[in-house]
């Protein structure tokens, strides 16, 4: 059923300058056998050491002042980080994305707002400052808004966000809320036209009997402008929640899926879009299943892919038919007998599917596990990683509250031979397909100093605890990893924790 | 690692569950599932999941025997159909429980009691929205009968009264609050629910359905 929503008043953005900890200096490292590890920044590394480039935070307020560049960062450090009442649930950050070059790195919070960082430019001076991301655009994406007709406010908090690649020199992506898409166009602005004849300087109409010479307007430079303007909104399509957003090898089309359907846009109609899948049974009641997660493949257009709640991975053709009920491969892997409990269901629940860049594999992160899957072989992964297996003799408590049902995203890195996902206590693991090893690593505020490198983590899974290690009972489950990205092409990742948005990369000498 | 107040029910042993657990995690579930259908708009993957576990509790009490055997008056009925409706257990608040699910047999599900009724088929189905002009069907009890049966039972009844409470967004903790409180909480628990509960629904049914027309009305003219 189609409604009309009322209009969305919707802003344009400031450029806010940096908000950033102080620099401090890289220390040694040490892999576990004693000898300094091999740097491999090319074949990316599971274990490799990881420092944190910086810790972000745009809080509400904090927002609304204006800073200088210069400020003094530690001032600020103190007055705004360490004080929690700045960070307001709206904070919470939903999605995060890197654009096609890494170049920009995009965030979503549940207070419907987009916060783009830029990477800082290489420059001769300041070395250490490559790599950092600095504040670049912010905008309201969505608002919170009410459906009528059911009685029911949709919220605004961005679901995901997906860049589409550059094609000329404003940058365009998608947010998605619950029910609607939009697409934005940032675009910087650094001249502005002055001397027109019919207008003085404030843009106040001017008599047209005064005016006694004419003027050929000049562009003349600006202070730096980052405007955000949305340009298509794509409302209507969905009575489900919208879970994935997926941007088409094409460019020129992309597809939403909410639970119960799957439907392509063009970008430049928004008044209609494909319903491409439906799985909505003709009585509800028969209601079993659910669409979970979506993507496009990379290279092929006419193929995309839907992960459900029952564990199992749809590769669907559009060139076959146009609803793609039908899939063309179906990826499951059957269940092992051992291990079969009342949660098997909801843990086989697949919460993220991802191809990977070279289009020949898929991930999927299901509650305990990361499974890679050949598209070739459908009937079991080709690789399983466990992310925190200890957690599954406590499936019935995280039944009880509820953490059973978080959904974590897992990524590749540029070259598919690294995959992360997240996990609790603001833990999050890498592993390295080619050499099989796995690291866990924290993001938190005590381990906060610049260049800080990493230190791996390890729950201790029974009896004796050794020093370092932490045990399963003492994991803080408030504090989840679920969405993390890594750049396109370097070791960089981004991190988000509640309302922090962590940076590290790979340590380079 | 638990939210505060909730006591941890279940074993921490995932070996296979006995029948104490087993219930406990069936009560557990429809809890959930009563709970979240509270809420303006339930998340509909996790009703789902919670929904199928429920089920498959059922399905496998029943292979057990659990189910206690059916009484004279209910003789010829397999222990099958005595399982309640997972689809009646997800009606969908918005939905309006209609027909509203028997307590007897809610009560059954929980205790494995014999019911003594079979709960019907949900028309129009619970996952869906109300479609304007679809028949309501039943509609909520008056505040005043939940408020009645507040008073009068205990916390073990927490999932069919939650139930008849409307198509409104509560607050969880003061409802939990109010309702498992019991007696002990009197006024203080039932005036919470009240400040919380739906705009004032009139005489039930008639006024449901006068307000959905007039909000058809607008939509068709508009």
């Amino acid at each position: 059923m189609l409604l009309s929503l009322p209009a969305l008043h919707l802003q344009t953005s400031e450029h806010h300058p940096l908000f950033q900890l102080p620099h401090g200096r890289l220390g040694p490292w040490c892999s576990p056998t004693g000898s300094p590890a091999p740097l491999s920044c090319e074949t990316g590394c599971g274990e490799g050491t990881w420092i944190l480039v910086c810790r972000l935070l745009v809080p509400t307020q904090v927002s609304l002042l204006s800073m200088e560049e210069d400020i003094d960062t530690r001032k600020i450090n103190n007055s705004f980080l360490r004080d929690h009442s700045y960070a307001t649930e709206a904070d919470i950050i939903s999605t995060v994305e890197f654009n096609h070059t890494g170049e920009l790195l995009a965030t979503g919070d549940k207070g419907g707002r987009v916060v783009i960082f830029q990477r800082e430019q290489e420059s001769k001076n300041q070395v250490h400052r490559r790599g950092e991301y600095n504040v670049y655009s912010t905008f309201q994406s969505h608002e919170p808004e009410f459906d009528y007709l059911k009685s029911l406010e949709i919220e605004e908090k961005i679901n995901k966000i997906r860049w589409l690649p550059q094609q000329n020199a404003a940058y365009f992506l998608l947010s998605t809320n619950d029910k609607t898409v939009k697409l934005w166009k940032v675009s910087e602005r650094d001249k502005r036209p002055e001397g027109y004849n019919l207008k003085d300087e404030e843009g106040r109409l001017r008599d047209p009997a005064t005016i006694t010479t004419l003027r050929v307007p000049v562009l003349r430079p600006m202070d730096l402008m980052v405007e955000a303007t949305p340009r298509r909104v794509f409302a209507n399509a969905h009575t489900y929640h919208i879970n994935s957003i997926s941007v088409n090898s094409d460019y020129e089309t992309y597809m939403s899926a909410d639970d119960l359907r799957i439907n392509l846009w063009n970008f430049e109609i928004t008044n209609q879009s494909f319903n491409i899948v439906d799985i909505k049974p003709a009585n509800m009641e028969e209601l079993t299943e659910v669409i979970t997660a979506a993507e496009f493949h990379p290279h092929h257009c006419n193929t995309f892919v839907y992960s459900s709640s029952k564990g199992t991975i749809r590769l669907c053709d559009m060139r076959a038919s146009a609803l793609c009920d039908r899939h063309t491969k179906f990826f499951e892997e059957p269940e092992d007998p051992s291990n079969r409990s009342f949660f098997s269901e909801i843990i086989s629940s697949i919460s993220d599917v991802k191809f990977s860049h070279s289009g020949r594999c898929i991930m999927t992160r299901d509650y305990l596990t990361v499974k890679v899957w050949d598209l070739n072989m459908e009937n079991r992964p080709v690789e399983t990683y466990q992310v925190h297996d200890y957690l599954r003799s406590k499936l019935c408590s995280l039944y009880e509250n509820d953490c059973i049902f978080d959904k974590f995203e897992c990524v590749w890195n540029g070259s598919d031979s690294v995959i992360m996902t997240g996990s609790y206590n603001n833990f999050f693991r890498m592993f390295d397909r080619n050499t099989k090893r796995d690291v866990t690593l924290e993001a938190s505020r005590e381990n906060s100093k610049p260049r800080a490198i990493l230190k791996p983590r390890k729950v201790c899974v029974g009896g004796k605890r050794r020093k370092d290690e932490i045990s399963v009972d003492s994991l803080d489950f408030s504090k989840k990893i679920l969405h993390t990205a890594w750049h396109p092409s370097e070791n960089i990742i981004a991190v988000a924790a509640t309302n922090n948005l962590y940076i590290f990369q790979d340590k380079v000498n | 690692m638990l939210p505060r107040g909730l006591k941890r029910k279940c074993s921490e042993d995932e070996a296979p569950a006995g029948p104490l657990q087993r219930q406990s995690l069936l009560d557990m579930s429809l809890a959930k599932l009563q709970l979240c259908h509270m809420l303006a708009e339930p998340n509909l993957c996790r009703s789902v999941l919670i929904a199928n576990t429920v089920r498959q509790i059922q399905e496998e009490m029943t292979q057990d025997g659990s189910w206690s055997l059916p009484g004279p008056q209910t003789a010829g009925r397999s222990p099958r159909d005595r399982l309640v409706s997972t689809e009646v257990l997800c009606c969908s608040a918005w939905a309006g429980p209609a027909p509203a699910p028997d307590p007897a047999d809610l009560a059954s599900a929980l205790q494995a009691v014999p019911a003594t009724q079979v709960p019907g088929a949900m028309p129009g189905g619970p996952w869906d929205r109300a479609v304007p002009g679809e028949s309501q069907g039943g509609f909520p009890r008056s505040l005043d009968q939940v408020f009645g049966t507040l008073e009068s039972q205990g916390p073990g009844t927490v999932e069919e009264l939650l139930s008849d409470v409307g198509g409104s967004y509560c607050d969880l903790d003061a409802v939990l609050m109010g309702v498992v409180g019991g007696a002990k909480s009197g006024p203080e628990g039932l005036e919470t629910f009240a400040s919380v509960a739906a705009p004032p629904r009139g005489t039930g049914c008639k006024a449901d359905l006068g307000e959905l027309d007039h909000v058809v009305e607008i939509l068709v003219e508009t």
